[in-house]
């Protein structure tokens, strides 16, 4: 892994990117370096993460105005060549809002903002994001999210189950989301979205393994 | 170049649950409010632009509306615009 490099996008208000940085290089032995938005220069990087935190204050709607950002620009083409990008939280509201994952992130439906851990079943394992060949299919995650109901139209939620592009349900919906849709991936699986933060889930000192392995695919070719 | 005040109105679509809304139809009746059927709450911003024209102003903002103002997966927009 010596030569491959995982971008963590920082925000003005990302606020995960450094437990990123930190399960990625401690936990995992791969190599980070942060990107900041303003930058397009994707030539040295091999995956990106997307992380959580507050890009931009949430002013508008979640992720609406890091869209415009000259990295969200140049991922269009990063996305194209087959390279890997995981949205985590904040990151997946990005990555629906510029349109790399279809549906939308709405508040909560009790309205609360929801610091827990939840148990998700993995139903795909779409672009090798999660271990399903084993007997454990569901994982513990931690959650932290305000604005985490994920929302889509009917024909968009049978299209999502059709190609098995949904990656995550929740076992107990915590937030009201559609079909208790936790995570899931765009077409052809290089790009996963999920609000649960698999990088707070990489040490069995704070609560657990289970993000490990998410992680551990961003190197995945 | 004429100016324009414009003001968009942003909503939830029908069929998206608003928990703010219905938290706050919960408090009106809390209140006294007798009669009230359903309660949404949604966003208006109010924008001065110029342009020539009201066509051409009318492109910009829909295309605001469109892109930024609004995200179509959840929410409608219409505006209402006045010559200054």
């Amino acid at each position: 892994m010596d030569n491959f490099i995982v971008g963590v996008v920082v925000f003005p208000g990302s606020n995960c990117d450094r437990d990123v940085s930190w399960a990625l290089e401690g936990c995992l032995d791969i190599r980070t370096k942060y990107l900041w938005h303003e930058s397009s220069d994707l030539s040295d990087v091999d995956a990106i993460v997307l992380p959580g935190g507050f890009s931009y204050g949430d002013y508008l709607r979640c992720g609406a105005i890091a869209r415009f950002s000259p990295l969200i620009n140049a991922l269009d083409e990063f996305v194209k060549s087959g390279k890997r990008v995981l949205g985590i939280c904040n990151g997946f509201q990005i990555l629906t809002e510029s349109g790399f994952l279809p549906g939308a992130l709405v508040a909560n439906k009790n309205l609360n903002f929801i610091c827990d851990d939840v148990e998700l079943d993995i139903v795909s394992s779409k672009g090798g994001w999660f271990n399903i060949g084993e007997e454990k299919q569901t994982i513990k995650l931690p959650i932290a999210h305000g604005e985490g109901r994920y929302h889509c139209d009917s024909d968009t939620l049978k299209k999502l189950v059709d190609n098995e592009l949904i990656s995550l349900r929740y076992k107990n919906n915590p937030n009201g989301s559609s079909f208790d849709i936790a995570g899931i991936t765009n077409e052809k699986g290089n790009v996963l979205g999920l609000m649960p933060h698999p990088e707070r889930a990489c040490d069995k000192t704070i609560g657990g393994t289970d993000g490990l392995f998410t992680l551990k695919s961003l190197i995945l070719k | 170049m004429d100016q324009f005040a414009v003001k968009v109105f942003v909503r939830l679509r029908p069929s998206v649950l608003d928990p703010a809304g219905e938290a706050t139809k919960s408090a009106s009746i809390k209140l006294g409010a007798e009669g009230i059927k359903s309660l949404r709450i949604g966003k208006m911003i109010e924008v001065k632009i110029e342009g020539n024209g009201e066509s051409e102003v009318r492109e910009k903002i829909d295309l605001l509306c469109d892109r930024l103002f609004a995200n179509t997966v959840i929410e409608d927009y219409e505006y209402a615009l006045e010559k200054l």
